[in-house]
């Protein structure tokens, strides 16, 4: 509508272009990380991530096979001669220049052959071949070589492979991962249940205290969760629980009924009333009115609450922290494990990235597959 | 593994176990105490149906009584009890404590800038995406880019922003792109252009619009009378211009480093901003997905009739839209006041608290677990809720108001 004076075709173009520089100010910080997981330990720390998208020029000094060792000279036509490949063998570099002298690392282009002293000739290719020939038995170390090589941007899924599936328990994910899976799944399903009960009971079913039942779940919404953490972890101590998967259960399930209950309601004062009352002319008790057709048909609020209690249990730290995790750290999961090792390996990036990307990757996933449950949910739960 | 199963278990016995339960006790209900038949079939059904509907949210209330309820009365008796005296009252001696601290005023008034600026700041992102967003194609592909950080846990955030803020020695290459970025200022126009005179001309102008917006006021005050509250608004507003024209002059007087790699996390003051930049880029998607459908809900007619009469774009957006959408706006910021309110994750990682940059959530968790002074730890989390009541009271209030 905003065309209809027809001459916003320069506005227009400077929205669309604040949209992508938005985009992407978004994006890179996340895209940093993400690149970052991919480069080796010493990549890392030698360049900024942004220059390894980039094909990088490097002066590196590089040494031909030693002479001396058995098999790597030859005799041929009266010429000694050592082959081989400058880099061990022949990758995605390419050498522009090279030199067999410090003082001049650019005497020579590739392809070129430099006569050294002693009548030895040394010839470097750009791909690293070189051949390096003498009239005389050559001894010694091998030939220096000063070479400007070009290598492309350059990739490695060991840290994944480090993270994942490495035994060593300190850096390892795995076990916090599957700790995790296993705190998240109970921790989304079980107050679903309990929540759409309450839901309905709230919705459709006349009582006196009803309307005061539903204030005090609006009011325990924002009740922040730091005030239940002493109580709670002397009442789970005091009863057995003790710190555990129990606990953290217990606790989330809690934490999360509001919001659940609250989402639900909401949903389901929106069925229609004709289903509901005929099905009940019809004889169904209020037991199988919410299991045959309340259930169903709320599908969408219960799958927007169900991915609002995964990502915030996926994501959680202090909950966690709070009833789960003992002094052993068998039950770590993934959100603590990213803090010791920000404590433990502070500048070991290629092991936080890859193991925050780890974490991260879940609730991607879940995201974008679910986004639009994700916005109806945020929508109901906000905007009044 | 063996935590997997004992889950697995769980989800079992836990779904399993509420819908017996709900099954049997509706069963039970019907079929035992009031069962439909016989001479008192009428009022049997009527009394199970009286009953009924405690039975469904019985496990729920429960729930909520002993996980949210139960724990706010309880925190506010440990705040007034001393754990080492045997749990003996002591009054309000841990608030005392607690104020006496230095670190809790920190904490407080960190929390008081997070709680002006993050949801301000990721407010206004979010509105300025949902409405670039809001009429071109790949409209929703940006918009669920933008809101892509929710996702990411704090945890998570503060890894990617740590590595952002990254510092390295002045001989190595700089890994973090913040001070990649200030490495390339060195002290000549470009430098002059960017770090001083861009800022403080962004300075002036936020003084000159507090300025004139008390300007306003004043002249409401001629008109209309209303001394009272118009004068605190002008004292609050000339006191925001007077740190904003102060912050301008900093801008242009103040020495930069330059050439010199920054430990961004430990200089106090630019620090807590750092951190705030995470939660406003975690809180923009949020922002940006309710305005966006508030923006959608404005009848077309009132746009159309706005551009009939010539108004351009801008007017458009601040005094049709604008006006039309602000009371999603303030359901907006209240939420995020929320999750400011409770941000802890975000400190811990990143700074833990020092440096300057402590918050109460953090502060507490410190009382709580490090300290294992619980007394100081649950009145510190008194504080929080007081902070969190204001919007209680005022969700439960438009709550009722919606029911009736």
């Amino acid at each position: 509508m905003d065309n209809i004076a027809g001459k916003k075709s320069s506005l227009n173009w400077a929205v669309q272009i604040s949209v992508v520089l938005l985009v992407a100010l978004w994006l890179f910080p996340t895209f940093g990380l993400l690149v970052s997981s991919f480069r080796t330990a010493d990549q890392i720390s030698s360049s900024g991530w942004w220059d390894s998208l980039f094909p990088t020029q490097q002066n590196l000094t590089l040494r031909a096979a030693d002479p001396d060792d058995e098999g790597n000279q030859v005799l041929k036509d009266g010429l000694y001669i050592v082959e081989g490949n400058l880099f061990g063998e022949a990758g995605d570099a390419e050498i522009s220049v090279w030199g067999t002298s410090s003082r001049a690392i650019d005497a020579n282009v590739a392809g070129d052959t430099a006569e050294m002293k002693d009548g030895e000739t040394m010839t470097v290719l750009s791909d690293g071949t070189y051949r390096w020939t003498s009239p005389e038995e050559l001894s010694g170390r091998g030939q220096r070589v000063f070479v400007t090589a070009t290598t492309p941007p350059e990739f490695t899924f060991a840290n994944y492979d480090n993270v994942l599936f490495s035994g060593n328990s300190t850096d390892s994910m795995a076990k916090a991962f599957f700790n995790t899976l296993t705190v998240t799944i109970p921790a989304t399903i079980i107050p679903i249940v309990i929540a759409a009960f309450a839901a309905y009971a709230l919705a459709w079913m006349d009582f006196p205290g009803r309307a005061i039942l539903i204030a005090i779940v609006v009011g325990l919404l924002v009740v922040p969760l730091q005030l239940a953490l002493i109580p709670l972890l002397r009442l789970h101590l005091g009863i057995g629980i003790g710190k555990g998967y129990l606990g953290v259960w217990l606790a989330h399930t809690g934490f999360g009924l509001p919001l659940a209950i609250y989402l639900l309601r909401n949903y389901m004062v929106g069925l229609p009333k004709d289903i509901i009352e005929n099905a009940r002319v019809d004889g169904a008790t209020d037991f199988q009115i919410f299991t045959k057709i309340i259930l169903p048909l709320s599908f969408p609020a219960l799958a927007s609450f169900a991915i609002f209690q995964f990502l915030w249990t996926w994501n959680d730290l202090l909950v966690a922290k709070v009833f789960l995790i003992d002094a052993t750290g068998e039950t770590t999961v993934m959100t603590n494990q990213i803090v010791e090792l920000l404590g433990t390996r502070g500048g070991n990036w290629e092991i936080l990235a890859t193991a925050a990307f780890v974490s991260i990757a879940v609730p991607l996933i879940v995201f974008f597959a679910m986004q639009k449950y994700l916005v109806r949910g945020l929508l109901a739960g906000s905007v009044k | 593994m063996e935590a997997a199963y004992k889950g697995l278990l769980t989800i079992f016995l836990g779904v399993g176990g509420c819908l017996l339960y709900f099954y049997l006790s509706n069963q039970i209900l019907d079929k035992v105490l009031f069962p439909a038949k016989g001479a008192m079939a009428g009022r049997n059904i009527n009394r199970a149906n009286m009953i009924r509907p405690w039975l469904f949210v019985f496990p729920a209330m429960a729930a909520l009584g002993i996980y949210l309820a139960y724990p706010v009365v309880a925190t506010f008796w440990y705040s007034l009890t001393d754990r080492s005296q045997g749990d003996a009252f002591v009054g309000l001696a841990n608030y005392q404590q607690m104020m006496a601290e230095p670190k809790f005023w920190e904490a407080m008034r960190n929390n008081m800038l997070w709680l002006v600026i993050v949801p301000a700041a990721s407010t206004a992102f979010g509105l300025l995406a949902a409405q670039l967003t809001d009429r071109i194609k790949w409209g929703s592909i940006a918009k669920s880019l933008i809101f892509m950080p929710m996702a990411i846990s704090f945890v998570g955030a503060a890894v990617i922003f740590k590595l952002i803020y990254d510092t390295r020695p002045v001989d190595q290459a700089q890994i973090g792109v913040l001070n990649a970025v200030w490495l390339q200022f060195d002290g000549g126009v470009g430098s002059w252009l960017i770090l001083r005179l861009l800022p403080g001309l962004l300075m002036l102008c936020a003084a000159a619009i507090s300025a004139y917006v008390a300007y306003g006021l004043f002249l409401a005050i001629r008109e209309k009378g209303g001394a009272v509250l118009r004068g605190i608004g002008i004292a609050i507003l000339a006191f925001i211009t007077f740190s904003f024209l102060s912050l301008a002059l900093g801008a242009f007087t103040s020495n930069h480093a330059y050439g010199e790699p920054q430990t961004w996390l430990t200089i106090p003051g630019w620090n807590s901003f750092l951190l705030m930049v995470v939660l406003i880029w975690i809180q923009t998607g949020f922002a940006m997905v309710i305005l966006s459908a508030a923006l959608r809900g404005i009848p077309e007619e009132t746009i159309e009739a706005s551009i009939v009469d010539g108004a351009n774009p801008f007017q458009v957006f601040f005094k049709i839209k604008m006006p039309q959408i602000s009371g999603t706006i303030v359901v907006v910021w209240t939420t995020i006041t929320l999750v400011v309110l409770k941000v802890f994750d975000i400190v811990f990682a990143m700074t833990n608290g020092q440096w300057e940059t402590q918050v109460l959530a953090n502060y507490m968790f410190d009382k709580l677990f490090r300290a294992n002074d619980w007394g100081v730890g649950s009145a510190s989390a008194m504080i929080i809720m007081l902070l969190v009541s204001p919007i209680l009271v005022w969700n439960v209030y438009n709550a009722r108001k919606e029911m009736k």
